[in-house]
């Protein structure tokens, strides 16, 4: 309301500067005229000649002159009569009046922002700001940051909620300060390699390929550089070259490694492998070295996996024969009943499926 | 609610500089004084809004409001306060807010003391300044708005341009701004003329001092710009004849020209026509030059621009008020009554050569700094005219200018001697033949033009001294008697002396400075020592310091003259996490007016660093030169008496020598 009051001022004092001169009328014409100067010349000539600057010669040609300027300005002396002009008068009056302020708050209105109140940093750090406490907190990690710029620990804590913010290109400066100030390890060089390859929008760069080297040089088992040093070969084309690295991780990595799916979708991606839960090779030959307890763990985690995969996407029969068979080996049968329920429903609009399922089902003697 | 008034109080200038470049313009058609005074009014008003704008900014900025689009591009909560207010202008949406406040100020001033001047002149001047205002107004609310607003601010701005940073920046652009915009006065009484029909007397007495003011800050300002590029870039170069400095430099020579043609108008109502023309074009190479600045058709360090819908209209603005006004001219000014008559060897012939040599060499920087954009437009090919060129052309066009500028004050009015005033010069002429001679003997088989241009320099102040004495007397009078004429001499005289004396201690600073430079470029390790022109620079220390919103690595040199322990420099490379960007900031240890320099480059592996280290003797001349001219101008601005150049009478004896 207070802005509209402060506009309705100045709005009033914009129209007043226009009308006063029209209200003052014909007041008598102010201003000087040619003569005037030249009468102050003659005055000033007077001056030089008493002071002693020029010659009484020379001041007499210049008197003559400018006398006869002064005499051709007398003559040629518009008396121009100072005419009101009424109807002028009026319309610019009106103008003033309505238009002045009908084309500010038109022109104001299109450009201007009158809802939007001031927000100036002071009260808007002193308050503690629901709206954004994390941009607050992160600005004020930052102002830390910039006094005392060899603190690895902020660094440390910044990085991941400026990635998290999206603000890459910052990340990345922070994960470098890290390393710099907080020490090297193959997790920091992978969170910098991939501050850099969100930051590239999704390219692993080959400044970005460098840093997950170094992390795979000081942790060859470092899973995110492997992934992304295996994503780096898919990007140039070497697919073969893609496959090979992340085999050989899902061969090392521990069955319930949260990553698993991640490798296994990329590795479907370069036709490396089935989807699952087939091992490859390497993975049964390491299945067969295990011992009971450890060989049961993978499987389990296996299965595990493809029931989450089906209750995303129930329209693989394959899969849900696949489940019910593994719970039917691993003597659950409670499970394998309740996922043969979830099964029908899930392919329930689809005849064909359902046909299939049923089949596969009734060879299971899981039927009825 | 500051930001959204400032913005409303903006709209409402436009608003009134419409309706005072209409009114009055109606009103002087009809001859109604009550409509004429409407301009005076507005223009005060007017005034009164866009400061109220700009403090409204200012305000912003200090607060660091960044809900406010301009604030956060270019500001900083952790920047010091003068940068903060300081960074108003250092962007190009604030830098344009203030190129129209200062435009309203100089309406104001008219407004404000215009009052003996004829009503319908100072109606139809006001109304012309009311057409420039109008279009920037536009253009600034349409293509620059620093008023638009960010629904969620960020916690953070994006900080200013690190080069910046400087109290550079709190001069440079003000005192330039002032002296283009300056031109915008006598760009309208130009026109108000051409409007009229005829130029009076009263015309005269008005456009001098204007163009004044504006030539003295317009100098003091591209002399600090140069000395800004000169410690700030790390290079210790002062003129690169970069597009920026020539969009200034060209506005700088039509005013120079422009003032010493107005000086014959003021004082022998000759010159007229040409007078109006000059304001034209001085104007019109301001508004050049805010153009190629602000478009960003030259990328530089002033580019901040680089939108095409701002360069359009700036385009069009330029277009329109340059081609509308020289129409006009063409129009209108074979109409105007021509002045009064004057041999050619005279004080205005010699002011008429002042002007052909200046306007020509205007025309050179002038085709230097636009035909290679002409170029890239028309054939796509890149090329870039650089300082052979401009010292080819320029330097040939100033030689003779500055030979003859001794000879110029000598001369009397409307008839001169020209032999007279050769004799009088004799001392200066004989100052600079042993100038010469001294400096070839020491510089035995160094260049061969630096002395003659030394010779030239001395001749040039020591014909300014001539001049002096000429006037006063001095030497053929007892000194008591001189000294009390001195105290009588106009200031407008002295101001010319100073002003004639500062082109000379200009160019002998730039002769030394480009001829007798030494330099020291390589890297150096902790306690190493380099010896650059007599000096021995060690390097004590490489340290490292946090500044507000940079961090700061610090080199140590103790410098030594023979052995004898001067001082310690301490020249530092700044690093702005916010702009991932750093600045050098070079130490200057100044002796007399020479100057050591040293900047620091990046270091490396083992922990060496790479130094510039320059000797630059008399570097300093060059800006005292421009701070001389402009205490020259100061001084005749200060002279309110009338000026009236008396005649010498066609066969009078010689008497005492003609003075103002």
């Amino acid at each position: 309301m207070t802005l509209w009051f402060v506009f309705a001022l100045m709005t009033v004092a914009a129209i007043f500067a226009v009308l006063w001169p029209l209200s003052r009328g014909s007041s008598a014409q102010a201003g000087g005229s040619e003569a005037v100067v030249y009468k102050d010349q003659l005055a000033e000539i007077d001056r030089d000649v008493a002071a002693g600057l020029i010659g009484s010669s020379e001041a007499e040609a210049a008197r003559v002159e400018i006398g006869r300027r002064l005499l051709a300005a007398a003559d040629g002396e518009r008396t121009l009569p100072a005419r009101a002009n009424l109807g002028l008068r009026r319309a610019s009056a009106i103008v003033a009046l309505v238009g002045l302020p009908i084309a500010a708050v038109t022109f104001y209105l299109a450009l201007g922002s009158p809802r939007l109140g001031d927000f100036p940093l002071a009260s808007r750090t002193r308050m503690a700001d629901v709206s954004q406490p994390l941009e607050n907190m992160v600005a004020q990690v930052e102002a830390h940051l910039e006094k005392n710029p060899t603190d690895g620990r902020g660094w440390t804590v910044l990085a991941p909620v400026l990635a998290r913010l999206g603000r890459f290109d910052d990340a990345v400066r922070a994960y470098r300060n890290v390393i710099q100030h907080a020490g090297d390890s193959a997790e920091r060089r992978s969170d910098l390699g991939e501050a850099l390859v969100t930051s590239a929008g999704g390219v692993v760069t080959a400044e970005a390929k460098a840093e997950f080297e170094r992390a795979v040089a000081q942790n060859a088992d470092d899973p995110r550089a492997s992934y992304f040093l295996g994503l780096a070969a898919e990007q140039d084309g070497r697919k073969a070259d893609a496959a090979a690295i992340w085999r050989a991780m899902l061969s090392k990595a521990p069955a319930d490694a949260p990553w698993r799916p991640l490798i296994e979708t990329a590795l479907a991606r370069v036709g490396g492998a089935p989807v699952a839960p087939a091992l490859s090779d390497d993975a049964m030959a390491a299945a067969r070295d295990m011992n009971e307890a450890d060989r049961g763990t993978m499987v389990r985690g296996m299965v595990d996996r493809l029931a989450a995969r089906l209750k995303q996407d129930g329209s693989d029969v394959e899969g849900w024969l696949r489940l019910v068979r593994a719970y039917i080996v691993m003597g659950e049968r409670d499970k394998a009943t309740n996922a043969r329920i979830e099964a029908r429903q899930a392919v329930a609009g689809d005849a064909e499926r359902l046909r299939k399922l049923n089949e596969g089902l009734k060879n299971l003697g899981l039927d009825g | 609610m500051i930001a959204e008034a400032g913005h409303y109080a903006l709209v409402l200038a436009l608003a009134l500089a419409l309706i005072q470049s209409t009114v009055p313009m109606l009103g002087a058609r009809w001859g109604d004084p009550a409509l004429m005074n409407v301009a005076r009014s507005t223009a005060l008003a007017q005034l009164l809004f866009v400061a109220a704008s700009f403090t409204a900014l200012v305000m912003l900025h200090v607060a660091s409001d960044f809900s406010v689009v301009n604030v956060f591009e270019n500001s900083h909560s952790m920047k010091p306060l003068l940068y903060k207010i300081t960074g108003v202008w250092g962007n190009h949406e604030g830098s344009m807010l203030l190129w129209v406040a200062i435009l309203a100020l100089f309406g104001g001033l008219v407004a404000a003391f215009g009052n003996n001047l004829p009503l319908s002149l100072r109606a139809h001047v006001l109304a012309v300044q009311g057409w420039i205002a109008a279009a920037f107004y536009l253009f600034i609310l349409l293509t620059s708005n620093p008023f638009l607003r960010i629904a969620s601010p960020p916690i953070e701005g994006r900080d200013l341009n690190p080069v910046l940073q400087d109290i550079g920046l709190a001069v440079h652009p003000p005192m330039l701004y002032l002296g283009y915009v300056g031109f915008s006065i006598s760009f309208s009484f130009a026109i108000a003329a051409l409007i009229e029909g005829r130029i009076d007397a009263a015309w005269a007495r008005w456009v001098r001092p204007w163009t004044l003011v504006a030539w003295i800050f317009l100098t003091l300002g591209i002399a600090m710009g140069s000395y800004w590029a000169y410690y700030e870039l790390g290079w210790g170069g002062w003129w690169f004849w970069d597009p920026v400095e020539n969009a200034s430099l060209m506005p700088w020579l039509a005013g120079t020209a422009l003032l010493h043609s107005a000086v014959v108008m003021e004082k022998r109502n000759a010159l007229k026509v040409w007078t109006i023309l000059l304001s034209i074009l001085a104007f019109s190479l301001s508004l050049l030059g805010t153009f190629l600045v602000r478009s960003g058709v030259l990328t530089s360090v002033h580019a901040f621009a680089t939108d095409p819908s701002r360069g359009v209209f700036i385009l069009l603005i330029l277009c329109l008020f340059i081609g509308g006004s020289l129409t006009l001219y063409a129009w209108r000014a074979p109409a105007l009554k021509q002045g009064g008559l004057f041999a050619p060897v005279s004080r205005e012939g010699a002011l008429v050569l002042n002007n052909l040599f200046l306007t020509s060499a205007c025309a050179t920087v002038f085709i230097g700094t636009l035909y290679p954009l002409a170029l890239e437009v028309l054939t796509g090919d890149k090329i870039s005219v650089g300082a052979p060129f401009f010292n080819l052309t320029f330097g040939p066009l100033f030689v003779p200018l500055l030979v003859a500028m001794p000879f110029a004050p000598l001369l009397a009015w409307k008839r001169g001697d020209l032999l007279g005033a050769a004799q009088r010069l004799t001392a200066a002429g004989i100052a600079a033949l042993v100038a010469i001679a001294v400096l070839f003997a020491w510089t035995h088989g160094g260049a061969t033009l630096a002395p003659l241009a030394i010779g030239l320099a001395i001749f040039v102040i020591g014909g300014a001294l001539s001049d002096l004495a000429e006037r006063t007397a001095l030497f053929r009078v007892p000194f008591a008697t001189a000294m009390a004429r001195a105290r009588g001499l106009p200031r407008a005289t002295w101001g010319t002396a100073f002003a004639h004396a500062g082109i000379g201690v200009a160019l002998i600073g730039i002769v030394c400075e480009t001829t007798w430079n030494s330099e020291y470029i390589g890297t150096m390790k902790p306690r190493d020592i380099a010896s650059v022109a007599g000096y021995q620079l060690k390097l004590d220390d490489i340290t490292q310091r946090q500044g507000p919103n940079f961090r700061e690595m610090i080199a140590q040199f103790t410098v030594s003259h023979d052995g004898e322990t001067l001082e310690v420099m301490t020249p530092s490379k700044r690093n702005f996490t916010t702009r991932d960007s750093s600045t050098t900031e070079a130490a200057l240890l100044t002796r007399g007016a020479s100057q050591l320099y040293v900047s620091l480059g990046d270091t490396n592996a083992e922990g060496a660093i790479a130094v510039r280290i320059y000797h630059k003797p008399l570097v300093l001349l060059i800006w005292w030169g421009p701070v001389l001219m402009a205490f020259g101008g100061l001084l005749s601005l200060s002279d309110r008496r009338l000026r009236v150049g008396a005649p010498k009478p066609a066969k009078a004896a010689r008497a005492l020598q003609p003075a103002e």
